[in-house]
């Protein structure tokens, strides 16, 4: 019992990392009807940038930080103006293929810049935890989830309350209504880009203290998120929160009961287990083309 | 993607010359792949060229051809050389068997892969191929007692009769000269046509007949099998299998192969493959810095989709076509023959207490209608009063939530699309959806080609498609791309279509929308041709002019229930319809 619990903390943890990449999915999804499969990879470039600021340079962990998330805000705004931006007429399969060629792209310069070493970060603090009761509460997991509590609160007051927020609403709704409306549509594409970049940025940094920072933490993150949509219902912000938990659960206690190699396999197994039985997800409804 | 290879030609007539010169050809080559004094380093790079291009012709058949994505390519090239190096070379049975196992196997997980998820849209296929790919490796590299691990399986033996090196590699040529004339000459078979059809456009797909949930499980079940034949050779050639080599980055290689040389024809497949081996081993330096060739490549992909879309052949091909369009049919076309199945019942179509919900909008609510066999039936109805939900509903794109139909007699209501059109049923939708890379030949010959119209022989449905082109006036612009007709034509050719498959009943959704006067008296006149051949038309419109000229039939919708229905000039007088679309409050039914 002492065990579960400990495992249900751990793994909502995680659950919550892939709930973060899993929001930027949906957000872009939103926005421009395209999957982006380089969005793991924004969290392995947040996270080698703080390698290269925190470790390697040696600042303070708060401003190396900062640096990274202004490093990829300026990577979403590249990203959407050099793949999605010239694409944005076509179907949907130039695209997501445009998408996967940007993630081999960034993950295999990653590995030329830095070689193919894994890297170590520190947590954000010198605690390393405290133990209440019989579970012990590791200070980064606390972090990750405090964090992430805050960005969804964040992200629902920003989508529903301010003017902005609404704009962008509009723009994943209807494109061309909203540019007869006067919102400057490419503006709030880019706008998402960039947020989405930050929301990756900001798991790849959270999580990298708990796994080690290497080239291949994006594919398998983007992975885990990307079931998480499907398992909350693609598109659906509920969803991919709750998606992403779930599956952080299943694959802690998997690895703990089962089998630790595999554990990157269950998220396989739970994903396929959705799509044969339910492919709308927990909150999706099946939604018909339009004839 | 665009443009397909084999646009702009006559589809069909036997292209007996190509087909000796390519056979002349790949004789040629596995003769000097026999004889030729290469070194053990060259030798290497064909086989390997080889092996790769087999295994990317998949891609062209999956990606090319039906339009889905495969990122595990290399999974399944690695099953297959799995198969052949444990088979041959750890418990010792025939190399053919393993062989042919590794082939039974890749070809059962990639109808297992794609029938999880081709009933969903390309961005699930997309991911569940990733996930398919890096289980794969994970179990290469983990599942130690069997697959030796990371260390991989050595000793691979080869078949006696092409043991040596020259043998294997003219074995190899010969496999791939086989295959690559199966897949050259796919897009002129049923199956080939429909994958193009659902690559094109899946809705008109499967309402011209075609199953399109069984085609691309077909394509991805083929692009599966060809990477595991193609992998079962790589082992033979190479005597050693790793799991490093069927990584996700293989997948990626794969696929950069295919959209580099034109990823709508073997021939591309095989200019990229050769191109992206060649090409790395001349440039070797790149390869000493870890990460930079495949972070080239990961660019490349991006620049050949926005500069080059349909790779290198795609782009010579197109100049070609430029140079050597099309010629027109010399004999003229014959006249098209309607024979609407004549079942016992008075009336063709018969539909009871039909409603589709969406939630809590009733779209259609209870409806019942019955279509007299011959002559033109009118459904109408105010903007939102369920016509075109009727339509969809009625052609099984959306599932009734209650309700019957029945067509001749036949209980269609839950038939899917492609049945409803091999029962009788034809239809055009509202905003055309022709196959855009097609021409209008193609549009229409894939409308002739289904279950339940007898035309079947590639002779007999070319020659169904131009009289039905005839028919509505376009036949003498049968080779040209439908792109290049304006919008009015556009929709000529998709009631052709339509009227090539021989429906017994023709459902017709707003066919005047967007036409101007002219365009809309000859569509009137069509319509009374068709009418005429004794075929049973029920049209939605607006334009209430075209209504009334052809319909002898009306039937009224408002807020997704029947207001009205009866003979046309009675209706049009019905205070209720004139309310409905005048909007005098009162005489508003009540919404439920």
């Amino acid at each position: 019992m002492d065990l579960a619990l400990q495992l249900l903390f751990t793994g909502i943890g995680i659950g919550a990392v892939y709930a973060l990449v899993a929001l930027g999915f949906v957000l872009i999804f939103r926005a421009t009807n395209v999957v982006n499969f380089a969005q793991g990879e924004f969290s392995m470039v947040a996270a080698f940038m703080m390698v290269v600021f925190a470790v390697d340079l040696d600042w303070p962990y708060w401003l190396s930080f900062i640096v990274s998330l202004i490093g990829m805000a300026i990577l979403g705004a590249v990203f959407n103006l050099g793949v999605y931006y010239p694409l944005r007429n076509r179907s949907f399969l130039p695209v997501i293929i445009a998408t996967i060629g940007a993630s081999i792209f960034l993950a295999n310069t990653v590995l030329a810049l830095y070689g193919p070493q894994p890297q170590v970060l520190q947590g954000w603090f010198d605690t390393p935890g405290i133990q209440l009761g019989p579970v012990y509460l590791d200070s980064q997991y606390l972090l990750i989830i405090a964090v992430t509590i805050v960005l969804v609160v964040f992200q629902y007051w920003f989508f529903e309350h301010t003017l902005i927020g609404k704009k962008l609403q509009a723009t994943s709704q209807d494109k061309e209504m909203a540019s007869l409306l006067g919102i400057p549509v490419s503006m709030m594409i880019m706008l998402t880009f960039v947020y989405s970049a930050l929301l990756g940025g900001i798991a790849g940094i959270l999580v990298a203290p708990i796994l080690f920072v290497s080239i291949q933490m994006g594919a398998t993150i983007a992975l885990k998120a990307f079931a998480a949509t499907i398992i909350g219902g693609f598109g659906d912000v509920a969803g991919a929160i709750i998606g992403g938990l779930a599956l952080g659960v299943i694959e802690t206690f998997g690895a703990a009961y089962v089998s630790v190699p595999y554990k990157d396999g269950f998220a396989f197994l739970v994903l396929v287990a959705f799509l044969v039985f339910r492919p709308q997800g927990i909150f999706g409804e099946r939604v018909a083309e339009k004839a | 993607m665009s443009a397909a290879t084999e646009t702009g030609k006559p589809m069909l007539p036997a292209a007996l010359p190509g087909q000796l010169g390519y056979l002349a050809l790949a004789a040629v080559t596995v003769a000097a792949a026999l004889v030729l004094p290469f070194d053990d380093y060259i030798m290497h790079i064909l086989v390997q060229t080889a092996t790769y291009a087999i295994a990317v012709f998949g891609l062209s058949v999956v990606l090319g051809l039906c339009g889905q994505i495969n990122l595990a390519q290399a999974a399944f090239f690695g099953f297959g050389a799995y198969a052949v190096g444990l088979g041959a070379g750890d418990w010792h049975l025939s190399f053919w068997l393993s062989l042919a196992l590794g082939a039974a196997i890749t070809l059962v997980m990639g109808a297992l892969l794609g029938m999880s998820t081709l009933r969903l849209g390309g961005h699930y296929l997309a991911m569940v191929t990733i996930s398919f790919q890096q289980i794969v490796t994970l179990i290469m590299i983990n599942w130690v007692s069997v697959t030796h691990g990371p260390d991989g399986v050595g000793n691979i033996p080869r078949p006696d009769l092409f043991a040596s090196a020259h043998g294997f590699l003219a074995f190899c040529v010969a496999a791939l000269a086989f295959v690559g004339f199966l897949v050259w000459r796919l897009p002129e078979t049923k199956l080939g046509r429909s994958m193009r059809a659902v690559r094109d456009n899946e809705l008109a797909a499967s309402v011209a007949g075609i199953d399109v949930y069984r085609t691309k499980v077909a394509a991805f079940a083929l692009c599966a099998l060809l990477g595991g034949i193609g992998g079962g050779l790589f082992a033979g050639g190479f005597s050693y299998v790793s799991p490093d080599q069927f990584s996700f980055a293989e997948s990626i290689v794969f696929l950069t192969m295919a959209l580099l040389g034109g990823v709508a024809s073997p021939i591309g497949a095989l200019i990229g493959t050769g191109l992206l081996i060649v090409l790395p081993e001349t440039l070797r330096f790149l390869k000493s810095v870890p990460g930079l060739y495949l972070a080239i490549y990961g660019l490349a992909v991006i620049l050949i989709i926005r500069f080059m879309p349909d790779g290198i052949w795609g782009f010579f091909q197109a100049r070609l076509r430029r140079w050597f369009p099309a010629r027109p049919y010399a004999t003229a076309a014959r006249d098209l023959v309607l024979a609407p199945a004549k079942g016992e019942s008075e009336a063709v179509l018969e539909v009871e207490g039909l409603s589709k919900h969406f939630g809590g909008l009733k779209a259609v609510d209870g409806v019942s209608l019955s279509v007299r066999r011959g002559g033109v039936h009118a459904l109408i109805g105010p903007n939102g009063s369920g016509k075109t939900t009727t339509l969809n509903v009625l052609s099984g794109i959306y599932t009734p939530t209650a309700g019957k139909i029945a067509l001749d007699g036949l209980d269609i209501t839950l038939y899917p699309p492609h049945a409803r059109t091999a029962a009788g049923l034809g239809r055009t939708f509202q905003n055309i959806r022709l196959f855009r890379s097609m021409t209008a030949l193609e549009n229409v010959v894939i409308g002739a080609e289904h279950p339940g119209n007898a035309v079947t022989d590639a002779a007999s449905l070319v020659d169904r498609a131009r009289s039905a082109l005839a028919f509505v006036g376009l036949e003498p612009r049968a080779l040209n791309e439908v792109t290049s007709f304006s919008y009015g034509h556009q929709r000529l050719i998709e009631i052709a279509r339509a009227l090539a498959g021989n429906p017994t009943l023709l459902l017709l959704d707003e066919p005047a929308a967007g036409l101007n006067s002219t365009e809309k008296v000859e569509l009137r006149d069509l319509l009374r041709r068709i009418a005429a051949k004794g075929l049973t038309i029920l049209i939605i419109d607006h334009d209430m002019t075209l209504v009334s000229d052809v319909a002898e039939h009306i039937t009224v919708l408002n807020f997704g229930r029947r207001i009205a229905d009866g003979v046309a000039a009675e209706v049009l007088r019905d205070p209720d319809v004139i309310a409905a679309y005048l909007g005098s409050e009162p005489d508003v039914p009540h919404r439920a």
